[in-house]
């Protein structure tokens, strides 16, 4: 795995006995001594670390402010960025001219300018798309900078005592905290469907924030194999897999982030690239819909099971795009594509795997309910 | 004791065979979530594809070993897949098979064979 890239924390991966992987083009650790399993369910129970720094950290910069770079970033996501509150963080997408998801994001105005964070599989397309679409305004990746996510029910208790303070944000609210590890910037967010936050660190401080917070009785590394399983209970999408640039932000259920002002009849309704087609599905609807699918046995269904209306007969109607075992609800969980008329939950549908067509049952997302702090 | 060069161990009991995986295949698999075992009764040729095994990440096969009928198959790990990971090379059997060529596991590796082909 020579030319892949490694992250400021590698040699503590490999110190913690991880097993790397290549991911997104870095050598990442998929797990370590505890295995998937235990990691998840650590994670939910007490606090869990994952090393994120092969995401992409971009600040934004306008000479006028915040509002005009709000503006542009309005040119090319279809979310309301300009009243977005001061230290407040929201979740978006790039999309294309055809409608389709380029890659997803958390933006957050910081007063002067703007900080991006986008997936390290699209990071470079994403800061090109950003250079070449957003005029006037500096795109300045911040490469020396590592990304740590903790998450769980200690998270706080955890964190508190490096950066003061961070115990009265609320889901969604960021800081800049002044610490024993240099500046970090914080944000109370994470992958989980659990509490806690995504810390930004100076490369030279990390390993040291790493293995500080590592100490904590409470806290336990995490690799990305249960960041995956964790994710998918949580209900949430991993680009390239749910949603990508074939998917719209409607039939890839994330309606709910295209805020009203953006929408058709909205003041600062479309401006955004997909317009005309993501417009008309917010009035219309879509002939698909990413849902939630619990396979009724005990046999997972993985991306690429297709799924049929029938238990014999008839071509497939949909597909799975994500799909594990979920240690948190004991049972497989997947999410896919179904025609909006079977998106219904409790709708039964088949999975076919290994050749038989398995019951399985559209739901509600998320498996497991989230524990934002509101 | 013998051993597949697919991991899988074969303690001799009268004249059938029970059958598992080893610590090592467990441990590489991870965290077992999802096991389907052969029907008892069931005549299987060596090689042919009979248990379906699924860890965290991703689904394996375990074939079997030698020609034969399959007379136990061990539910208790169907109920709790968790099981192979925690005593793979005792409680966690997954099937008994009846060998109709007793001679083919004059084949098989011993342990020390087996700990060589896994160093």
């Amino acid at each position: 795995m020579s030319d892949l890239g490694r992250t400021p924390l590698y040699d503590l991966h490999v110190e913690l006995g991880a097993k790397m992987v290549p991911f997104a083009g870095y050598e990442m650790p998929v797990q370590y001594k505890l295995g998937v399993m235990k990691e998840h369910l650590h994670t939910r129970a007490k606090a869990g670390l994952f090393d994120v720094s092969h995401m992409g950290q971009v600040i934004l910069r306008h000479e006028g402010g915040y509002a005009p770079v709000a503006q542009a970033m309005e040119g090319l996501v279809p979310v309301s960025l300009l009243p977005l509150g001061e230290k407040r963080q929201r979740y978006g997408f790039f999309t294309n001219d055809a409608g389709g998801i380029l890659d997803d994001l958390m933006m957050t105005n910081r007063g002067d300018h703007m900080l991006v964070v986008v997936n390290a599989a699209c990071k470079e397309a994403d800061i090109a798309h950003m250079k070449a679409g957003l005029e006037g305004v500096e795109v300045a990746e911040q490469r020396d900078r590592a990304l740590l996510a903790l998450q769980g029910p200690a998270a706080e208790e955890v964190l508190e005592p490096v950066a003061a303070g961070c115990d009265i944000m609320k889901f969604m609210d960021t800081g800049i905290f002044n610490s024993d590890f240099g500046e970090l910037w914080v944000s109370r967010s994470g992958y989980t469907g659990e509490d806690g936050y995504e810390i930004s660190v100076h490369a030279t401080h990390a390993e040291a924030l790493a293995r500080h917070l590592l100490a904590h009785d409470a806290v336990e590394p995490i690799g990305l194999g249960a960041r995956d399983s964790l994710r998918l209970e949580a209900g949430l999408c991993l680009y390239g897999h749910d949603i990508d640039e074939t998917t719209s932000p409607v039939e890839g259920n994330l309606a709910w982030a295209i805020q009203k002002v953006r929408r058709p009849g909205g003041d600062r309704g479309g401006g955004f690239p997909g317009a005309d087609r993501i417009l008309n599905e917010l009035d219309e609807g879509t002939p698909r819909l990413r849902v939630g699918l619990a396979p009724e046995g005990r046999a997972p269904m993985r991306e690429g099971v297709q799924l049929f209306a029938n238990e014999e007969g008839g071509e497939a109607i949909g597909h799975v795009t994500s799909g594990a075992f979920g240690p948190t609800v004991g049972a497989p969980v997947s999410m896919g594509y179904v025609p909006a008329e079977l998106s219904r939950p409790g709708s039964r549908l088949y999975g076919e795997v290994r050749g038989k067509r398995l019951p399985v049952k559209v739901t509600e997302l998320p498996f497991k309910p989230a524990n934002f702090k509101r | 004791m013998k051993f597949t060069e697919q991991h899988e161990w074969l303690k001799p009991e009268g004249d059938e065979v029970v059958v598992g995986i080893t610590e090592h295949a467990a441990n590489e698999l991870g965290d077992i979530v999802f096991i389907e075992l052969p029907e008892e009764g069931k005549t299987v040729s060596k090689d042919d594809e009979i248990v379906v095994i699924e860890s965290v990440k991703a689904a394996s096969d375990i074939m079997a070993p030698v020609d034969g009928e399959i007379t136990e198959v061990n539910e208790a790990i169907v109920d709790e897949p968790g099981k192979v990971n925690e005593d793979p090379m005792g409680d966690a059997w997954f099937f008994k098979i009846k060998p109709s060529d007793p001679s083919q596991m004059d084949d098989l590796m011993d342990e020390a064979a087996y700990q060589q082909f896994i160093s």
